[in-house]
C-alpha cells in the first residue's frame, strides 16, 4: 500500500521539483546568456516529451522528428522575417538571392494568427497522412525507423536546395521582432524563456494524463503486444496514429519556440542528426518515464554546451563516451537510477520498520 | 477521451504562453533602437579575445588549420610584448559546422567571455549567422576567407577575398591567356556558388563567352558521373569550379578518369588550395588552376619565415594555405588597429581601421575604411606534381576591393 502511493506521487512530486528549478531557481541564479541557452534546451525537450510518448510509451522509434521540429521552426522563421519585412515587404535574403518577390506560400504567413494555426495543424496534416498510410499497412520496427529518418533527411535536402525561398543552408536568421516585441532587449528574452520553460512543465502534466488514460494504457498494450490489441478488437493503427501526431505537434510547438529563442534555423537543425540529437535525450533519460525524456533533453543539451566550452576541440569523444557508458550501464536512462534509488530506499526502510515493529 | 485531453493541453498551454506574454509588456516593442554595452574588462595586464573555429564536423578539417595559424600569430604577438602592453588571452570555442552553433558561441564570447574581438568563420553560412549577433552586439569579428561579396558590414573586417579580387581576376585570366569562348560551370549547391556564377553568368554575357551548362551537387555529395557526363559531352573551352569539400575529390577522380585533361579542359578551381590537394590527390589535381591571393611557394622573406614557423609549430607536412595566411593577417590587422585608436573599443579601432596596413606573407594589405575589405592582389597558381601551387598569372598590384561590384557596368543585381 504504502509502495504504491509513493510510485502514484512520485511523479508530480518530480515535476513540482523541476518546474520550481526551471521557473524560480533558473531564472534567478542564471545570466541572461546562460538562460537563453536552458530556453533553447526547453525547445528540444518539449520535442523530448513528444518522443517519450511515441518511442518509450508507444515502442515507435521516431528518429525523424526533426521533420517536425523543422515544420514549426521554419513557419515561425517565415513569419518572423515577413513582420520583420512589414505590410508588402520582402524578407532582406530573397532580394540578395532571389527574384526579390515574396513566393505564394509565403504569403499567408504574414499574418501571425494564421503562422500559430500552421505550426499547430500542419504537422496534424503531415503525421496523421504518414501515420495512415504507415500504420494501417503495419509498417513498424527498423522500416518505421528508416522511413521517418529519410523524411527528415530529404526535408533538410529540400531546404538546402531552395535558396532563393528557404535561404538553403544559411537557413532564417537575423529575426527583429517577435509578435511586436524586439528580441534585441534581455526583458523580452526572459519572457521567452519562461514561455519555453512554461509549455515544456504544461506538456509534462498533459503526458502524465495521457499516461493513465485509457489511451495511454491502450498505446503501452500496443507497444508491448500489437497482436493481442487487434484481436481484441481495437486498431492498433489508429492507438499509434494519434500517439505519433501528437509527438509531431509538440516537436512542432518546440520547433517554433526555438527560432525566436536561438535567433536562427538552418537545415542542421532538423535533419538527420538533429533528429538523433533529439532522440539521444529521450534514451539518456528514460524514454518511458514521464520525467525521464524532459530532463535527458536538458542535460544532453547542458552536457553538449558545457563539455564543449570546457573542451572545444575534443568533446564530441566526452559526449560519445557519456552515451556508451548510459547504453551499457543504464539501459533505461537515468529514470532507471531514480528507480533503483527508491528500491535501496525501500529496502533499508523495511527492515528497520519490522525492526521497530518488533519492539 | 484522447481530443479532451489534447484540448485541455492546447487550452492550458496558451493560456500559459499569453499570460507569460503579456506580462512581457515592460520589454521593448519592435521599432525601438538596441543599446548594447561592452563588459571588455581592460584593467589587467591581458586583453581576451576570441577564437571561432569549427573543430568537429565536416569543416573541420579545414577550419582546425584556420585555428592553428590563429594560434601561431597570438604567440608571435603575445611573445612581442603584447597590444598596446596587454598580452593576448586565447577564449576557443568549436562552432561545429552549424550555423546555429556558431550564432550561439559569438554569443557566449561577447556577453559570457568579454572579448575584444572573435576571429573565425569559414563557410558563408557561418558568417550569416553571426552578422546579427555582432551587430546586436557592436562587437568585432574577423572572417579570413574568400566569399561571394555583396556584403559590408561595420561589425566585420573581411580579410579574405571578395568577388573582384579573386572570381573576376580568374576570369580576365581564362579569357585573356586562355583564350576561352565557352566555360561550364559546377558548383556545390549553396550561396557562395551560385553567387559566384551568377557574377560569372553576366561577366561571360558581357564579354563575348558561351557559358554552356551549369551543375550544382548538394555539399558532401560523391556523385559525379552524371555532371562530368555532362561537362564531357558539352565540350566548353573551360571549366568553372566552385565545388566545395570531399566533393572535390569524386569531381576529380571522375574527371580524370573520363579522360579529361588539364590540356584539353582545365578546372579553374576558387575552393582548393594547398591543404586540399592532398585529399583530393595530387595525380588527381597536377596542373589544374587555382584562384587565390596567397600561395606557399611566393617568393618573398615575409613568406619563407612564415612557411617555417608554421612548419616548426605544426610538423614539416604541414602546408600553408590562403585561408590560414588570411586568419593570420588578420590578427596582426586588428593589433595594428588598436594601436593606431590606442584603445580596445569597437568604435574606436573601427575608426582607426582605414589605411591600416601589414606587411603579410601574401604582400602588403591595406584596410578599407568604407567597407572593410582588405586591397589584395589576386594570383592564378597552377597545382605542381609536388602538390604545391605555383603562381603562372597575377594582377600585378593590389585590387581594391569592391564587395558591391559597383565599378562593373555589367553587373546587376
Amino acid at each position: 500500500m504504502k509502495t504504491s502511493k509513493i510510485k502514484h506521487s512520485s511523479p508530480y512530486a518530480g515535476w513540482l521539483l523541476l518546474a520550481i528549478a526551471l521557473l524560480v531557481l533558473a531564472p534567478a541564479v542564471l545570466s541572461d546568456f546562460r538562460l537563453g541557452l536552458l530556453a533553447k534546451y526547453c525547445c528540444y525537450a518539449i520535442a523530448a516529451v513528444g518522443i517519450g510518448l511515441a518511442w518509450g510509451r508507444g515502442g515507435m522509434l521516431v528518429l525523424g522528428q526533426g521533420l517536425y521540429f523543422g515544420l514549426g521552426a521554419y513557419a515561425m522563421a517565415m513569419h518572423l522575417k515577413l513582420a520583420d519585412a512589414g505590410p508588402g515587404g520582402v524578407p532582406d535574403f530573397m532580394a540578395l538571392y532571389g527574384d526579390a518577390a515574396v513566393p505564394w506560400w509565403w504569403e499567408p504567413l504574414r499574418s501571425g494568427a494564421v503562422a500559430v494555426v500552421v505550426i499547430l495543424v500542419l504537422p496534424v496534416i503531415v503525421a496523421g497522412l504518414l501515420g495512415l498510410a504507415v500504420f494501417k499497412r503495419r509498417i513498424k520496427g527498423a522500416y518505421f525507423a528508416i522511413l521517418s529518418q529519410a523524411l527528415a533527411a530529404a526535408f533538410a535536402i529540400l531546404l538546402i536546395g531552395q535558396v532563393k525561398t528557404t535561404g538553403g543552408a544559411n537557413g532564417l536568421n537575423n529575426f527583429q521582432g517577435f509578435f511586436g516585441y524586439a528580441l534585441f532587449d534581455p526583458a523580452n528574452k526572459r519572457m521567452l524563456y519562461f514561455v519555453a520553460a512554461g509549455i515544456l512543465l504544461v506538456s509534462i502534466l498533459a503526458m502524465a494524463w495521457l499516461h493513465r488514460s485509457r489511451f495511454g494504457e491502450l498505446l503501452v498494450a500496443v507497444r508491448d503486444g500489437e497482436e493481442r490489441v487487434r484481436f481484441l478488437g481495437t486498431d492498433p493503427a489508429n492507438v499509434k496514429l494519434a500517439a505519433y501526431v501528437v509527438a509531431a505537434v509538440l516537436a512542432s510547438v518546440g520547433g517554433a519556440l526555438f527560432v525566436p529563442i536561438a535567433g536562427i534555423v538552418s537545415p542542421d537543425d532538423v535533419g538527420v542528426v538533429a533528429s538523433i540529437g533529439l532522440l539521444a535525450g529521450v534514451a539518456l533519460g528514460g524514454r518511458a518515464s514521464l520525467l525521464g525524456p524532459a530532463v535527458g533533453a536538458l542535460l544532453v543539451g547542458y552536457a553538449e554546451t558545457s563539455l564543449s566550452e570546457a573542451f572545444p576541440g575534443s568533446w564530441s569523444y566526452f559526449q560519445g563516451a557519456l552515451f556508451v557508458l548510459v547504453i551499457l550501464l543504464l539501459p533505461g536512462g537515468l529514470a532507471q537510477l531514480v528507480g533503483m534509488a527508491k528500491r535501496t530506499v525501500a529496502h533499508r526502510e523495511r527492515p528497520a520498520l519490522e525492526e521497530a515493529a518488533a519492539r | 477521451m484522447r481530443t479532451k485531453i489534447s484540448s485541455r493541453l492546447l487550452a492550458a498551454s496558451s493560456v500559459l504562453a499569453l499570460g507569460m506574454t503579456a506580462t512581457a509588456c515592460g520589454g521593448a516593442k519592435t521599432g525601438d533602437t538596441a543599446s548594447s554595452e561592452s563588459c571588455l574588462d581592460t584593467s589587467g595586464d591581458t586583453v581576451k579575445i576570441g577564437f571561432l573555429n569549427s573543430l568537429s564536423g565536416t569543416m573541420a578539417i579545414s577550419e582546425t588549420t584556420v585555428f592553428k595559424s590563429l594560434s601561431m600569430a597570438a604567440e608571435e604577438i603575445n611573445a612581442d610584448g603584447g597590444v598596446l602592453g596587454k598580452k593576448l588571452e586565447i577564449v576557443s570555442e568549436d562552432g561545429q559546422s552549424e550555423p546555429t552553433v556558431f550564432a550561439e558561441k559569438a554569443t557566449k564570447l561577447i556577453q559570457d567571455d568579454c572579448v575584444a574581438a572573435v576571429f573565425g568563420g569559414w563557410t558563408s553560412s557561418s558568417r550569416k549567422a553571426m552578422l546579427p549577433v555582432f551587430e546586436g552586439n557592436d562587437s568585432l569579428l574577423f572572417y579570413p576567407v574568400q566569399y561571394e561579396g555583396l556584403e559590408s558590414s561595420d561589425n566585420i573586417f573581411y580579410t579574405g577575398a571578395t568577388t573582384n579580387q579573386q572570381i573576376i581576376p580568374a576570369l580576365d585570366f581564362l579569357k585573356q591567356e586562355k583564350k576561352i569562348e565557352s566555360i561550364f560551370l559546377v558548383g556545390s549547391d549553396y550561396v557562395f556558388p551560385r553567387t559566384a556564377n551568377k557574377i560569372i553568368k553576366q561577366y561571360a554575357a558581357a564579354n563575348g563567352i558561351e557559358v554552356l551548362g551549369e551543375e550544382y551537387q548538394p555539399l558532401g555529395s560523391t556523385d559525379f558521373g552524371t555532371v562530368v557526363d555532362k561537362v564531357k559531352a558539352a565540350g566548353a573551352d573551360a571549366v568553372f569550379n566552385t565545388l566545395n569539400g570531399d566533393s572535390n575529390v569524386a569531381f576529380f577522380k571522375e574527371y580524370k578518369g573520363k579522360g579529361l585533361t588539364a590540356d584539353a579542359m582545365p578546372v579553374l578551381s576558387v575552393s582548393i588550395a594547398e591543404e586540399e590537394v592532398p585529399g583530393v590527390g595530387v595525380g588527381n589535381l597536377e596542373g589544374q588552376y587555382t584562384a587565390w591571393n596567397y600561395y606557399q611557394t611566393i617568393d618573398s622573406e615575409t613568406n619563407k619565415e612564415f612557411v617555417t614557423d608554421f612548419k616548426a609549430a605544426n610538423g614539416a607536412k604541414a602546408v600553408t594555405s590562403d585561408p590560414m595566411e588570411a586568419a593570420y593577417t588578420s590578427l596582426h590587422l586588428w593589433k595594428g588597429m588598436v594601436e593606431k585608436a590606442d584603445s580596445f573599443e569597437v568604435a574606436d579601432v573601427v575608426d582607426a581601421a582605414d589605411g591600416v596596413t601589414y606587411d603579410a606573407p601574401e604582400g602588403t594589405v591595406e584596410v578599407d575604411g568604407e567597407n572593410h575589405h582588405l586591397a589584395k592582389t589576386a594570383l592564378i597558381g597552377q597545382v605542381n606534381g609536388e602538390g604545391l601551387i605555383d603562381t603562372v598569372w597575377s594582377s600585378e598590384k593590389p585590387i581594391e576591393p569592391d564587395p558591391f561590384l559597383k565599378s562593373y557596368d555589367w553587373w546587376k543585381n
